[in-house]
């Protein structure tokens, strides 16, 4: 389990997270929604460690994320970035098993390959595109790739950034349903942050609504139409006019 | 007495500025150093990084000093003609390369080739969000891309330095016997008999220095790149800048502490 209390973070001026409340159970989707520049990445990356909050605590199972082996701390995490985040210099299947060549789950060349190539499989790809350099590929299937680099490892826990963004409708639906079916076949926990909707929809066991550096609603995913509540209703609905400025 | 009070916090201000960049890369610095003590090390990152730094900037490097022995022999000719000196060519040529304008100059080009190069590749890694990646694969950037591109320049540049020595003093023998008329074994031995191991060795030494100056100083603008083209591009400026500037600071330093009476 995630736990998120009372967490702060301010870059200079700009306080982005203002006392950040959430509980992400294991084996769920948690998908946090909100408007650009509302801190959801900030979050994230806060969780992992790449960003230390100003206050507040997060723990994994109990345990402070900020202490302890880190190595192993991240070794239980798969991460989708928005852009891939591919490596430019290494082909496809060593960005998939990068993982596998080297540190504490190093592995066999030709084994790390095999499951590379496994992993591309799974996530739609043909193994010719295991040679090729990340330049050479479509905008959707760099996002292929980078989910099978989130997965190769089997992670216990998977985050998602803006897994959709840039894609064309039909791309984001499978991609979609990739995370959905790879989500639900390995048991993981995971973590989305998006500000597309039908992701949402696709995705979510339970949403959580980031604005103005707090969660604004959380609940399951089934009654984010009905929760009533002014946020949550003005986002899902795109509406200019409500409580969140349509100008920030 | 506003105006110059004005004044004087401008000039403190701008004061701790530049005291916290200078912590800010001996942190750095000594945070890169501290990862050869602990491993894991990335041996293939490394020899990637010795190719890319030492071999692939051989050319410059070369032409450089090629061109620079030469035009050094015709002016030492012509100065030297001043006090019915011109014999002393061959040697001051050597000395002058060793000592000085073979690593001075060998550094400057390397530092143009690669700071730059350096520093946008990993500024670009940033901005893209490849150094969160890697944290995120439990890789840390500093072992992984730093630590091979510092340790590779400090131990080529040396090298190319002293490839770049042999072949300033061919384009000075070239000069000198194809232009000024010395004969090439009279040449050839005075730039043997007046040329001290210290000469060579000093410049050697200088070449790591100034390596580990370019390469530090493209990985730390690099990995603090801003966001963007334009913060790529501010980067990649930065390092070259810093790293000429710390070569010539350095230069001074190094031949005060080695050749001072």
């Amino acid at each position: 389990m995630i736990e998120l209390s009372d967490v702060h973070k301010a870059f200079g001026n700009n306080r982005v997270l203002q006392g950040v409340n959430l509980t992400i159970a294991s084996g769920t989707s948690m998908v946090i929604i909100g408007g650009s520049g509302t801190g959801k990445s900030v979050a994230l990356k806060c969780i992992l460690g790449l960003i230390r909050p100003d206050s507040g605590s997060i723990t994994l199972d109990g345990l402070d994320v900020t202490k302890g082996d880190r190595d192993a701390f991240l070794a239980r995490f798969g991460m989708l970035f928005q852009g891939g985040a591919l490596f430019d210099s290494l082909p496809v299947w060593q960005n998939v098993a990068f993982r596998l060549l080297r540190g504490s789950l190093k592995r066999p060349m030709a084994e790390a390959r095999e499951i590379a190539i496994e992993k591309l499989r799974r996530v739609g790809l043909k193994p010719d595109v295991a040679d090729k350099f990340p330049a050479e590929l479509s905008g959707g299937m760099q996002k292929r790739v980078g989910l099978a680099r989130a997965i190769a490892a089997e992670p216990e826990i998977i985050f998602f950034d803006e897994p959709t963004t840039g894609l064309d409708p039909i791309m984001a639906g499978v991609i979609n349903d990739l995370i959905r079916e790879i989500v639900v076949e390995m048991g993981a926990t995971a973590m989305t942050i998006t500000h597309d909707m039908t992701s949402v929809r696709a995705i979510a066991d339970n949403v959580a609504m980031l604005h103005d550096g707090v969660i604004k609603w959380t609940g399951p995913v089934d009654e984010m139409d009905a929760s009533g509540d002014p946020y949550l209703d003005q986002f899902i609905h795109g509406r200019a006019d409500g409580p969140i400025e349509a100008v920030r | 007495m506003t105006f110059f009070l004005g004044f004087l916090a401008g000039i403190g201000r701008y004061v701790l500025t530049a005291l916290a960049a200078v912590g800010r890369i001996a942190i750095f610095a000594s945070d890169t150093v501290s990862h050869l003590a602990r491993p894991p090390f990335y041996a293939r990152e490394f020899l990637h990084a010795l190719i890319q730094i030492g071999w692939l900037s051989l050319p410059v490097v070369g032409m450089t000093a090629l061109f620079t022995g030469g035009a050094l022999a015709l002016q030492i000719y012509a100065g030297g003609a001043r006090f019915n000196a011109e014999t002393v060519v061959p040697s001051i040529v050597a000395i002058g390369l060793t000592r000085e304008l073979g690593p001075v100059l060998g550094g400057l080009m390397v530092a143009a080739r690669v700071a730059s190069s350096i520093a946008a590749e990993i500024g670009t890694m940033k901005v893209t969000e490849q150094i969160d990646a890697l944290t995120t694969l439990s890789t840390n950037p500093m072992k992984y891309l730093t630590l091979p591109r510092v340790l590779a320049a400090t131990l080529a540049v040396p090298v190319l330095v002293g490839v770049g020595d042999a072949i300033g003093i061919m384009g000075g023998f070239l000069v000198g016997v194809g232009r000024l008329d010395f004969g090439a074994a009279t040449y050839l031995h005075n730039t043997i008999d007046f040329l001290e191991t210290w000469d060579v060795l000093s410049g050697l030494i200088k070449g790591a220095v100034f390596g580990f100056i370019v390469a530090l100083m493209g990985c730390y603008h690099g990995m603090n790149s801003g966001r963007g083209a334009q913060g790529v591009g501010r980067a990649t400026k930065s390092a070259v800048v810093a790293a000429s500037v710390l070569i010539l600071a350095s230069n001074y330093l190094l031949t005060e502490l080695f050749f001072s009476a």
